[in-house]
């Protein structure tokens, strides 16, 4: 164990710990839990910056918790996919953290807030650094927990409804999980991710693999909300306040859905032909079906969740085509999606603030009362629906590019469907929304407070500047190194066991 | 094997009390009953007929001995379906506070 594995046990102990603090003395203290939550996501947001400098200097890194090398104890491997993700989950913490110091004043207790929030965050954190199976399940639980709270945070009719959905759905969700996770313990008789790589690898193909693969396919893909599994999340995504909804839909169901799929079935169980055209398939059919449900939502919020789910059809599309350049898209469009859609929900949050609506129809004209939320509002609709030179275009470009070259043409037009599809519905929030004449009752409205403007002007930054990270330089330390981690497959278990030492 | 099966039949009947009852509380008891089929499944994973408990000593030489893992590991699981299923039933409790009734036909704000 190096000196900088150290770093790696605090992307849990540092949101454990702040949710434990704040539950304790919030209630008391009232300032606490703002400055609390602000800090401790910013501390997190520059450890996971440097945690991609590390890997950089130091290839992977483990960590053994208790001292108990792994595959006898809990492992923590940080490697480029685990720092990837970290940066993409801690970036939208901490800028949603700073956009709900002003919008969750309209709810009584905020602490209990800050104290599910960071709860979730170290859940998300914990599923991405750890190396260890069961330890997945165990953080993969700790933030479904979390989240349904949080969606149920309101406490009015229709948030409670949802909630119940969501819970019913991601219980039996983790219950699959689980199974395949005891077939794969009585297959192997490990639980540590890389020592399951290699048994798996030393023992080939077998019927108990392919079940597990269908278990998991299931679980996580429940958690994803790819097509045949998605029916909770328009419910729990738009019933939860805005800044839980960016979390949702911008980080959760990536960390918990897209992440665990990626890591599990590329490094842990191996990819196989056959469940890679699955990932084609179904990243296909949530990305057309998603987008045919979004044309005709009136409700913002819901419409957003439904783009959601056709967004992260692209990306399990760019997972599943298996070619350098696709895993490089898809896990860019992953990025850039979570940015994004965080915005656009902030921004729906910003507008439900100020008119007390989410029905497009009894908004217009808002472009001229609320400028900030109608400019970074454009800003994010352009990039989602894939116009240069936003953050979308480049990552949907790529997986376009990768699908023609893997000589999938019927992808690559569903895609660029589906991105044509997403440009008319974002035309209708636009034209709904912001332009047209502004109402009579829209005349006293005022733009959003102070950290709500911050936090929007911050996520539309990075949607500008986010083509950056194809250049030259950059892409080689984020993306690359992410996508190779990837790529490189089966060979996960002999990386992680060089660093154990 | 017949275990196994038992661990099957107990599974499906929780999946079967999910997907077709009405009524929120049995939607619950059912994930409860298919948490605990998949943990007794677990524990049978690591169990081995006549057994014993695999602690070393130095006099006894250990033939036929239990996988422990499985059973510290189900003690997680039992204690994370707790939360859950407290975090359901007070779910449940405003539900019926607000809608006055636990049945699910009934409960329908939301569609579209």
């Amino acid at each position: 164990m190096t000196p900088e594995a150290q770093i790696i046990p605090f992307f849990v102990i540092i949101p454990l710990a702040g949710a434990f603090v704040t539950a304790l003395v919030g209630k008391r203290l009232k300032a606490l839990p703002d400055i609390l939550g602000v800090m401790s996501t910013v501390g997190l947001l520059a450890l996971s910056l440097v945690s991609v400098q590390l890997v950089r200097l130091s290839g992977v890194l483990v960590y053994s918790v208790g001292a108990w090398r792994p595959p006898v104890g809990i492992g923590m491997v940080l490697d480029g996919l685990a720092s990837f993700m970290l940066v993409t989950v801690n970036v939208v913490a901490a800028i949603v953290v700073l956009f709900s110091v002003d919008y969750m004043k309209r709810f009584t207790s905020k602490w209990q807030f800050y104290s599910l929030f960071l709860l979730m965050l170290a859940g998300m954190n914990g599923v991405v650094v750890t190396g260890d199976l069961f330890n997945l399940f165990v953080f993969l639980e700790i933030a479904s927990v979390a989240s349904y709270a949080l969606v149920a945070f309101g406490t009015e009719k229709q948030e409670l409804e949802a909630a119940f959905k969501y819970a019913v759905m991601g219980t039996v969700a983790s219950l699959f999980v689980l199974l395949g996770i005891v077939f794969l313990y009585s297959f192997t008789s490990t639980l540590n991710m890389a020592d399951m790589a290699l048994v798996l690898a030393a023992k080939g193909p077998s019927h108990i693999v392919l079940l597990v693969s269908v278990l998991f396919l299931m679980g996580f893909g429940l958690k994803a909300a790819l097509v045949p599994f998605h029916a909770w999340l328009p419910d729990a995504h738009p019933s939860a306040p805005a800044p839980i909804s960016a979390m949702l839909s911008g980080v959760l169901i990536k960390s918990l859905g897209v992440y665990a799929l990626c890591r599990i079935f590329y490094n842990v169980i191996g990819m196989t032909p056959a469940v890679s055209s699955l990932f084609l398939f179904l990243g296909a059919l949530s990305m057309v079906i998603g987008v045919f449900l979004a044309i005709g939502q009136w409700d913002l919020k819901r419409l957003l969740a439904y783009h959601s789910i056709s967004q992260i059809g692209y990306v399990v599309l760019g997972l599943g085509l298996a070619t350098p350049l696709g895993i490089l898209g898809g896990l860019f469009h992953l990025f850039n999606h979570s940015v994004f859609k965080s915005l656009l929900f902030l921004n729906s949050g910003s507008l439900e603030h100020a008119t007390g609506t989410r029905d497009l129809r009894k908004m217009g004209g808002l472009m001229q009362r609320m400028p900030v939320t109608g400019t970074t509002s454009l800003v994010a609709s352009m990039s989602i629906a894939g116009i240069p030179p936003f953050n979308g275009f480049w990552s949907k470009l790529i997986i376009i590019i990768a699908a023609v070259e893997a000589r999938r043409f019927g992808y690559a037009f569903w895609a660029v469907l589906a991105s044509l599809l997403t440009l008319a519905s974002f035309t209708k929030v636009m034209k709904y929304a912001f332009l047209g004449a502004l109402r009579d009752k829209g005349r006293a409205l005022a733009e959003a407070p102070v950290f709500m403007r911050c936090a929007m002007i911050l996520l539309a930054l990075i949607c500008i500047g986010g083509g950056a990270l194809l250049a030259p330089g950059i892409r080689d330390v984020f993306l690359t190194r992410a996508a190779d981690v990837v790529l490189q497959g089966l060979r996960y278990g002999t990386e992680v066991f060089k660093r154990v030492g | 094997m017949i275990l196994y099966i038992l661990c099957l039949v107990l599974f499906c009947v929780g999946l079967y009390c999910i997907l077709r009852k009405r009524n929120i509380i049995k939607i619950i008891v059912g994930i409860i009953i298919a948490e605990y089929a998949v943990n007794l499944f677990f524990v049978l994973v690591g169990y081995r007929m006549e057994g014993r408990s695999p602690i070393y000593a130095s006099d006894a030489d250990i033939l036929n001995m239990v996988d422990a893992l499985p059973q510290a590991v189900v003690l997680t699981s039992i204690v994370i379906g707790l939360a859950t299923t407290a975090l359901l039933v007070a779910l449940a409790m405003r539900i019926y506070g607000k809608y006055g009734t636990f049945d699910i036909t009934k409960i329908r704000e939301l569609r579209g």
